[in-house]
């Protein structure tokens, strides 16, 4: 087997899938998974929408700003608590980061959540800038829980005097330059109840975010490119091995037996020639159900009565009369077990690269029908990637990463299935090695 | 595809001692063969109609639209804003039950479905129910026609370009197998994997997204150019990416596959003698190898031009190219059961009768097959 090179890469390529899968279904349970899939903003709030991958910056000689988000009640972002007269109480919340890159952030948001009876706190915000610059943002007087967006703050707009808010804050506003070093945000709030409290979150929805990116619902790609690799593996294994399997033990049943149970799996098979398969499964999709495990049993039933069975009945015919098959009826074994201990095995070598190489065509059927926005609803597939991007028009938006990720995810897996069925075939199949 | 695909070694004739005369023969086989066709094709399309149907459910869907629609309608009629609510309801009921019988919903589903059947068999296709052709027509058979154009033009050029293309390919690799292209080829066939939707994305982003030098789908510019030349300068251009993305999807593993197959028949001790007597390799080709080769040949073109009647559903629909396959699926979305069973009919008509004529080439181009036993 070591001799083909090609069976050397896809069974690479197979087992690094097998891991990933595994290591989705261990880091991120099928839960979780769901969960932050079908997440709304709730979930992914401190995301950038159409990011591509912060790795992008490696390639670029412009930076593009990386997201972060940081908060008070974990420690991330200082605050200073002074306790005044009558249970009042100032704190002082600030963050400082490094601002190094050459393109704005595409917003910047403060959530404050805070606790009270009856008098609201109170907060002013201010940004510094590297270059010596205070400029105040807002003061407002804070609810339960209260979102502020720097770039729709009316109020600051015309203070400002600039529709932009944040090219405004991050350059100099002679030149209208970038300009790099450190930046401050400086929150001051005021609490007049004694039990009152103020929380705060700074997210910076930066232009590049993760290892793979984001989508138009602010989703980390990731979640759905982990978990695209168990979800295509199952669906493109139990796909192949029940309709291969299947094949085989029914042409062998009609093979032995004979008579009409052969000549009625002879007119199904025809039957299923006339039957226009994507249609159906489209048919399927839009009038029934969408759930991937509906589409995989339709797919199975549609797969096992076609050309197959004719080549597996034309060997089983010669099979069926060698030797080692009389011997056994000879000495007394019933039906069943020449069929399943005797027939079937023989044809193991034949059955193994067959199913390998028909993995392929499952799993990219799979993305086939997601294209066609046919894919299961609730899971994370890389068809459902490539449809939600296609739907965002991310060719012509140039969002190329959101294509290129699951796309060279899914040729991969279906040249490393291809490479090894190949192989597999030549190496089961002497009579094919010379030619 | 197998009852196509069955060897021409299959319906080899013993010598029969029987004095039936060929005409007697050939008549039996050919009544007695259309027949199970016929029945297969009947199956096959009463299957497709129960499966569009669902078991009623689009019924439903159909009948909630027209309830939405009729509605709608009245209440948006300022002249009848002024009837009695008794009256009106009457008359929204009227009209419901006036449109269900115009699509024949009030019927029993069993009954439709066999009504459907026979349409479907007469080539009867009747009326789209939601769908309409670019000139406005309701009628089936036109919505058909009217893309049939764009598919052929489609599946015509990659398919056939494919066809010659890779059995000229594939029988220069045989005469040198094992040289550096057909290394090449081995190694690249594993790239038929991949669907040609999926090629024509990255090719939508190299030439289109990146290089903006080719369309990223449609047929024509819009607005059409006006003159013909223009117009069919312009449909080229569009034309040259779905046609390449079907074409490379199955381009390596075609060749490979008529290289292994003239690969065999270039072993046998014919082929041998042949090229021992010093005929020229040319006429070994010709003679000794295309010849035996024939039937599978005929088999694969003959499939070939069933598949430019339906289309590539999925390349079209990402290429936005209007052609049927695209259509069947626009009209499975908006539950077109007359245009889902209009294409599958005429599907299975064309494959029943490929078929069926396919055993009597196989009888012209092979002397040691007879038509019947």
């Amino acid at each position: 087997m070591l001799y083909y090179p090609s069976a050397i890469v896809g069974l690479l390529v197979v087992f690094l899938l097998v891991f990933t899968a595994i290591y989705a279904m261990i880091k991120i349970p099928y839960n979780e998974a769901i969960r932050l899939w079908r997440g709304g903003e709730e979930v992914w709030y401190q995301n950038p929408k159409f990011a591509p991958p912060a790795w992008f910056n490696l390639f670029s000689s412009k930076k593009y700003s990386e997201s972060f988000a940081v908060k008070t009640s974990d420690g991330s972002m200082t605050r200073e608590v002074t306790p005044g007269a009558q249970g009042t109480s100032t704190m002082s919340i600030a963050y400082t980061f490094d601002f190094s890159y050459d393109y704005y952030p595409q917003e910047l948001i403060l959530y404050f959540t805070s606790s009270y009876e009856e008098k609201q706190p109170f907060i002013s915000a201010e940004w510094l800038t590297p270059d010596g610059r205070k400029i105040r943002l807002v003061n407002m007087a804070l609810s339960q829980k209260q979102t502020y967006r720097f770039s729709q703050d009316e109020k600051l707009k015309t203070r400002l005097r600039t529709e932009e808010v944040i090219p405004y804050l991050f350059s100099d506003p002679e030149t209208g330059a970038l300009v790099k070093g450190e930046y401050q945000l400086l929150i001051t709030g005021a609490a007049f109840e004694p039990d009152a409290d103020i929380n705060v979150e700074f997210v910076s929805h930066g232009q590049v975010y993760g290892l793979a990116g984001t989508d138009q619902a602010r989703r980390d790609l990731v979640v759905p490119l982990l978990w695209g690799a168990p979800i295509a593996l199952a669906f493109g294994l139990i796909a192949s091995l029940g309709t291969s399997v299947l094949t085989m033990v029914i042409a062998a049943l009609g093979t032995w037996y004979g008579g009409w149970i052969d000549e009625l799996i002879q007119r199904i098979t025809e039957i299923n020639l006339v039957l226009p398969f994507l249609s159906i499964l489209i048919m399927i999709g839009t009038f029934y159900s969408r759930s991937i495990w509906v589409i995989l049993g339709a797919t199975i039933l549609l797969s096992i009565f076609t050309g197959a069975i004719k080549s597996y009945r034309s060997i089983f015919v010669q099979v069926k009369e060698s030797l080692y098959i009389e011997a056994a009826r000879a000495y007394g074994a019933s039906s069943p077990r020449i069929v399943f201990l005797y027939l079937i095995p023989r044809m193991i070598p034949l059955l193994i690269p067959g199913l390998v190489s028909s993995v392929p065509a499952f799993v990219f059927l799979e993305a086939s029908l997601a294209v066609l926005g046919l894919g299961d609803p609730v899971l994370p597939t890389w068809g459902k990637i490539i449809e939600d991007a296609n739907s965002n028009g991310a060719l012509y938006r140039g969002y190329y990463y959101w294509i290129l990720e699951p796309a060279t995810l899914l040729m991969i897996t279906g040249l490393g299935f291809a490479m090894l069925g190949f192989a597999l075939d030549r190496i089961f199949n002497p009579k094919l090695r010379d030619v | 595809m197998a009852i196509a695909t069955q060897t021409p070694a299959e319906k080899l004739v013993v010598k029969k001692t029987s004095h039936t005369s060929t005409f007697a023969r050939v008549s039996r086989y050919v009544v007695a063969r259309l027949l199970v066709l016929f029945a297969t094709v009947v199956v096959g399309i009463y299957l497709t109609i129960m499966i569009a149907n669902m078991g009623g459910y689009v019924d439903q869907i159909m009948r909630g639209e027209i309830r939405d629609r009729v509605t709608q309608s009245i209440a948006a009629n300022p002249s009848m804003r002024q009837m009695e609510p008794a009256v009106r309801r009457q008359l929204i009921e009227d009209r419901i039950a006036q449109e269900e019988d115009r699509l024949g919903l009030d019927i029993p589903i069993a009954i439709r479905n066999f009504r459907y059947l026979s349409n479907a068999l007469t080539l009867n296709l009747g009326r789209a129910i939601n769908m309409t052709s670019d000139s406005g027509s309701k009628q089936v058979r036109l919505i058909l026609l009217e893309r049939l154009p764009a598919t052929l033009l489609l599946m015509g050029i990659s398919q056939l370009f494919l066809f010659f293309s890779s059995i000229f390919l594939a029988l220069n690799l045989s005469r040198r197998y094992g040289n550096f292209w057909d290394k090449v080829v081995v190694a690249l066939s594993p790239t038929s994997a991949v669907p040609p939707w999926f090629y024509g994305i990255f090719l939508i982003l190299i030439f289109a997204a990146l290089l903006k030098v080719l369309p990223f789908g449609g047929m024509v510019d819009s607005p059409p150019p006006a003159n013909p030349f223009d117009y069919s300068l312009s449909v080229l251009k569009h034309l040259i990416l779905p046609a390449l993305s079907l074409v490379l999807s199955s381009f390596f593993l075609s060749i490979y596959n008529y290289r292994t197959f003239f690969l065999i028949y270039s072993s046998e001790d014919y082929v041998e003698m042949a090229k021992a007597k010093g005929l020229p390799a040319r006429d070994v080709e010709r003679r000794y190898i295309l010849r035996p080769t024939l039937p599978n040949i005929i088999t694969n073109f003959a499939l070939l031009i069933i598949t430019l009647w339906t289309g590539a559903t999925i390349t079209e629909t990402v290429f936005l190219w209007p052609g049927l396959g695209r259509t069947s699926y626009q009209a499975i979305g908006l539950h077109d059961i007359p245009i889902i069973v209009g294409s599958a009919i005429i599907y299975a008509y064309l494959l029943a009768m490929t078929v069926f004529l396919l055993d009597f080439i196989y009888a012209l181009v092979d002397p040691r097959v007879k038509v019947g036993r």
